[in-house]
């Protein structure tokens, strides 16, 4: 089943009197359970494309539907509802409220999706648990170092159970050790049957993916699976042949 | 609902984080609409105040009274030549007014003189003599701290008594026991009989009953002056304020017999009623109401355009929050509700500090004016802070609220 199915979308920019033609034509499918890496250098569009994929941003031309239904007209706040249930971001930055601790974080998205204050607080208590954070849950941010706080971002983009993860750089702000815990923890999600999407630009990093898609002046230069699909199986997970 | 209800708890829970984040600013900020919340409440309180003494001091005129006079009180439609002009009203025109006027409760002529009142070595210049007869008493709404109003007999023959009012009673005899004592004027003694209790009519100036000393007319023509020198003011009071109209119409028409008015001459007398005194007081507390709530709320419109500024501020420190909140789900509404939420916040915070303040201040300002904060003005208070904050929050609200989610994210 598609998730993602993206037709001959394209970005224009307005820069001045210039048209920046940031996707030219892509068209792209995502299934439900795949673990795929977008890849390319900077200005290649990939940020373009990962604003579009994670509904922040609409496209100029093109059709894009997200688990069924067309997203590419929608408005602001149809968009906010389509975000806040469906998509869970994972940024560079981490991007976490600085005033607010773990837990309430984890909360913010389902705050937002009207949930009851004792729910959201099981669901959060749940998600941070689940990344091996369930002793840092009243911390606030600057008490936390990065890989934590990004374990925090990843609680966060998974508490609401959502279609897609969307990580952009998650790595970046990371040294190599704790940026490999954390793509384990990636691992770990994905072999539990969620979607991911990454956005790198780093080789070692894209090939956790099973899919590699590469990004080169707005257009698709090449999409290769690496790996075979991992099949989570009802009892268990384990490699499918 | 309950998505509003949790957005507007989080929006409450954001905005006082913000404010102890900044304590410094928040307070800034805040004194601004504490000026101008002290300003409106004070100024209010004042108002009523001054509305309140004007209808104290206006009600012991008595509102079902007529006064006939050769003067005309409030309206200054007739020239004043014209009506200096008019003949004097005299004692005669009293008494076949009286013995025409059948609508009246009660009738009593005046006549005033201003004079000095001493009892030893104590004085009190400038007061107000009002000789009367003794029906006056029934022209009025006057009550007495002891003694009684001066009687037929006193009355009719000029005996030298004297009813004093409340100031002058306190100034005399500092010490109490006015009664039965003799107090000196222009030389001639009289007997004290009856004190007054206060009437706190003191807007009315001289004419307030607590600054006058009643006297019987014949005191006034035998000792102060002769009966031409000042025209004679007949004191009429109808038996209820349906009367008013009635015993008005009657007075014109008698008054017009006694003066010997042929058909075709204006009246040469004027009716004067409390409602005129009362339009003149109602225009002139008007002139200070809009005056005073210009200038206050002048005072709070700065302390809004200080909180918009502030507001700005924040929006534009915390775009970067914005962008994440808007990426995880927060619509436009969410934003909107958040940033109004804290700006009215602030306001209300302003707005209890000020309401204390004029609280503390109305308390001191009391001893001179009788001025005391009311419930209504509290609520006032309440509810213009609030909508202060809700009305200069919004345009950074809407700012906020507007801002492009990945622009927003990329904001540093």
């Amino acid at each position: 089943m598609n998730i993602i199915n993206i037709e001959h979308i394209a970005k224009i920019y307005q820069v001045g009197s210039e048209e920046v033609h940031a996707l030219r034509d892509v068209s792209l499918n995502i299934e439900k359970g795949e673990y795929v890496a977008i890849m390319g250098p900077s200005g290649s569009g990939k940020s373009t494309l990962m604003n579009i994929l994670g509904c922040l941003d609409t496209p100029t031309k093109g059709l894009y539907n997200f688990t069924g239904v067309n997203v590419s007209q929608m408005n602001d706040n149809e968009l906010a509802n389509i975000r806040n249930k469906e998509i869970g971001f994972v940024f560079q930055t981490f991007n976490l409220l600085p005033r607010s601790d773990a837990l309430h974080n984890v909360e913010l998205p389902l705050i937002y999706a009207g949930i009851s204050s004792h729910e959201r607080k099981d669901k959060a208590r749940l998600a941070l648990d689940h990344v091996g954070l369930n002793d840092r849950m009243h911390h606030k941010p600057n008490e936390l170092s990065g890989g934590q706080r990004q374990r925090v971002a990843i609680a966060r983009a998974l508490v609401t159970q959502p279609a897609i993860i969307l990580a952009d750089e998650p790595t970046g702000n990371l040294d190599t050790k704790t940026g490999e815990d954390i793509m384990a923890l990636f691992n770990e999600i994905y072999e539990q049957g969620n979607t991911i999407i990454l956005v790198t630009h780093e080789e070692y990093i894209a090939e956790h993916a099973e899919r590699i898609i590469r990004i080169r002046d707005g257009m698709i230069e090449k999409d290769e699976h690496v790996k075979d699909r991992y099949i989570p199986k009802k009892n268990g997970f384990s490699k499918a042949d | 609902m309950s998505t509003l209800l949790y957005e507007l708890k989080e929006g409450l829970l954001i905005s006082l984080r913000a404010i102890r984040a900044n304590k410094v600013r928040s307070a800034l900020t805040i004194f601004g609409i504490v000026i101008g919340i002290t300003a409106v409440v004070l100024m209010s309180t004042a108002i009523k105040g001054i509305d309140n003494a004007f209808a104290k001091g206006v009600s012991s005129l008595g509102s079902d009274n007529l006064y006939i006079d050769k003067w005309e009180w409030f309206n200054n439609d007739t020239p004043w030549w014209e009506l200096r002009n008019r003949k004097n009203l005299d004692l005669e025109d009293f008494k076949k007014y009286k013995e025409l006027a059948k609508l009246p409760l009660a009738v009593a002529p005046t006549v005033w003189s201003n004079q000095t009142i001493k009892y030893k070595d104590r004085n009190v210049e400038s007061i107000i003599i009002q000789g009367t007869n003794e029906n006056y008493i029934n022209t009025t709404n006057l009550s007495f701290n002891e003694g009684r109003f001066f009687n037929e007999l006193e009355s009719n023959g000029g005996r030298q008594v004297a009813v004093l009012g409340f100031e002058v009673a306190n100034n005399l005899f500092p010490n109490g026991n006015a009664l039965d004592q003799d107090v000196k004027i222009k030389g001639q003694k009289f007997r004290v009989v009856g004190v007054l209790s206060e009437q706190g009519s003191w807007v009315m100036g001289n004419f307030n009953p607590d600054k006058q000393v009643f006297t019987p007319i014949q005191n006034i023509f035998k000792y102060f002056h002769s009966e031409w020198f000042r025209s004679v003011t007949i004191n009429v009071r109808a038996r209820n304020s349906q009367m008013v109209e009635a015993t008005k119409e009657e007075a014109i028409s008698i008054m017009r017999r006694v003066r010997g008015l042929k058909y075709n001459e204006p009246d040469d007398f004027s009716i004067n009623q409390q409602e005129g005194l009362l339009n003149t007081i109602n225009q002139t507390v008007g002139v200070i109401q809009i005056a005073g709530l210009f200038i206050t709320g002048l005072s709070l419109f700065v302390g809004a355009v200080g909180i918009m500024n502030i507001m700005f501020v924040s929006v534009k420190e915390r775009t970067k929050e914005i962008g994440i909140r808007k990426a995880i789900g927060a619509k436009r509404r969410t934003i909107l509700g958040q940033f109004i939420t804290e700006s009215a916040i602030i306001c209300l915070f302003g707005g209890i500090v000020g309401l204390i303040m004029a609280i503390i201040l109305s308390m001191i300002v009391n001893q001179f004016l009788p001025t005391s904060v009311q419930i209504d003005s509290v609520v006032l208070a309440i509810v213009i802070s609030i909508a202060t904050g809700v009305i200069s929050g919004f345009a950074p609200a809407y700012s906020a609220a507007k801002l492009d989610p990945v622009e927003a994210l990329r904001y540093e």
